[in-house]
């Protein structure tokens, strides 16, 4: 459905201590939105990212999913969720994908992939390994799903992690530096399905330092400076004659790459 | 031959008994290691809770109980205990000295100090989970209870084994103590067969040889749990970049 507002923050505000992070930020993600978040470590793009499932709660600010607002409680001590419950729900509607993987090492890969939904969506467990096998073998790795994940390369960790994610069905995929933890070659593999993903239309919201995926795969870049949105708009326009003097001085760090 | 008589099965024999009272420490240890467990769950909790008093009290009783003499809490378990029991007993009108049962006596006093053991023994389990997993778990939208049952629970588990092994083997020496109570355990058993037939060498010999008979099989067991539980990071050498 284009043309859906899927996710939509209106001045997030987050500060550690006396150490404002975000500064006011507004993003808007209609449904097949892939959305790439650029900014130098320390910009906050990770931390926005994280904000927006309350893994880091906001000191201020506004979160929509679906037109579903995640209900907040600000006071002068502090700032918190209205209902636990509402962010639970809320989450299990947003995929998060982690630098570090995070898949629970007790479990197999299949285990991992149909957790969420028999547990948290209570859905028939015939239903789950379906589905679970199917996710497994899109991402390419379907053979694994009797492994534990200590047992699998970086790149297949994040496959199974992305699957775990997708298995809920989720409106929005969130990935927080997906590739970052990888090894060179085992790159590709993770930006494929990505790519993938994208082409069939999920909204998606990446933070990356990928370039060639910012500007190959995503739709719209955003380019965060110290706690604000410095610059955002197609990739064309970002990486053409239309960048800010800032990022034009970011992605000079990555020299040539495509 | 008069040895083989002596700890023989027979009539005159204090084999049957001797086997009887592992038996029972087998029990009391066994007893003391479950009121640990839940009592160590407990105060875990309390020690890794965000309230300041809840920390305060986990921190004051394993304090307490890991640092005063296992002797002394079952002596006031015990006498404490039955002597608080005879005055309800006469509030209520009955004369006598009423006794707690030794065995319910033993376990909870060994129980109440293998719980303080046990509770530090969660308390490393649960850092050792790595964050990255517990924030999967709520990223997913699991709520307290699954985030507890399905992701916190198993993996303090797994990494408490070789430690909650430690504990079992103190508790089964613990067990010891609780023979001033009266109770027929290992230690009380062997000292009853010595003294009556004035073999001391041997039968501490052979209550000593059943205590390592207990240990070493408890360590096997505890030995093959680990393994079980590790199976899914054994052989890991292709991790993450």
């Amino acid at each position: 459905m284009p043309g859906v507002t899927r996710l939509s923050v209106r001045n997030l505000r987050k500060s550690f201590g006396t150490h404002e992070v975000l500064k006011g930020i507004s993003l808007d993600a209609q449904d097949g939105d892939v959305i790439s978040l650029l900014g130098a470590s320390g910009s906050g793009k990770s931390t926005f990212l994280r904000c927006i499932n309350l893994l880091e709660t906001p000191s201020d600010g506004e979160v929509w999913v679906d037109s579903e607002q995640i209900r907040m409680i600000h006071s002068k001590t502090g700032s918190k969720p209205a209902s636990r419950r509402q962010v639970d729900h809320i989450r299990s509607e947003l995929g998060m994908v982690f630098q570090g993987f995070n898949l629970w090492s007790h479990m197999t890969i299949l285990q991992n992939v149909i957790e969420g939904p028999l547990h948290v969506l209570k859905r028939p467990k015939a239903d789950c390994i379906a589905d679970a096998e199917e996710l497994l073998a899109k991402v390419g790795i379907a053979d694994k799903r009797h492994a534990y994940p200590a047992h699998l390369s970086g790149g297949q960790q994040q496959r199974a992690a992305i699957a775990r994610a997708l298995a809920m069905k989720p409106k929005v995929m969130l990935f927080d530096e997906p590739t970052s933890a990888l090894d060179p070659e085992l790159v590709g593999e993770v930006l494929r399905v990505m790519r993938a993903l994208a082409e069939e239309g999920m909204t998606m919201l990446v933070v990356t330092h990928e370039m060639s995926f910012a500007r190959n795969v995503s739709n719209r870049v955003v380019f965060m400076r110290e706690g604000v949105i410095d610059s955002s708009g197609s990739p064309d326009d970002m990486f053409g004659v239309g960048a800010s003097p800032a990022f034009r001085q970011f992605i000079g760090h990555f020299g040539n790459q495509q | 031959m008069a040895l083989l008589e002596l700890l023989g099965m027979g009539q005159k024999g204090w084999g049957a008994y001797l086997l009887l009272a592992t038996v029972t420490t087998l029990a009391v240890t066994a007893t003391a290691l479950a009121i640990g467990a839940v009592l160590g769950t407990a105060i875990a909790a309390a020690k890794l809770s965000h309230s300041r008093s809840l920390r305060f009290v986990g921190h004051v009783y394993t304090t307490v109980f890991r640092g005063v003499p296992e002797l002394l809490i079952i002596y006031l378990i015990y006498f404490g205990g039955s002597s608080g029991i005879t005055a309800i007993g006469q509030w209520l009108g009955y004369d006598g000295f009423l006794g707690l049962p030794s065995f319910a006596a033993g376990a909870l006093a060994v129980g109440i100090i293998s719980g303080a053991y046990q509770a530090e023994v969660f308390r490393g389990a649960y850092h050792a989970i790595p964050r990255g997993e517990i924030e999967a778990a709520l990223a997913i939208g699991m709520n307290r209870g699954l985030r507890f049952r399905r992701i916190i629970m198993p993996q303090v588990l797994r990494f408490a084994i070789p430690g909650l092994g430690n504990v079992w083997q103190l508790s089964l020496k613990d067990s010891a103590l609780v023979s001033v109570t009266g109770l027929v355990e290992l230690m009380r058993a062997s000292q009853i067969a010595s003294g009556s037939t004035r073999q001391y060498f041997l039968f501490y010999i052979v209550g000593g040889a059943l205590y390592l008979v207990l240990t070493s099989l408890s360590d096997r067991v505890f030995n093959g749990a680990e393994r079980r539980a590790n199976r899914s990071m054994s052989g890991a050498t292709i991790g993450r970049a």
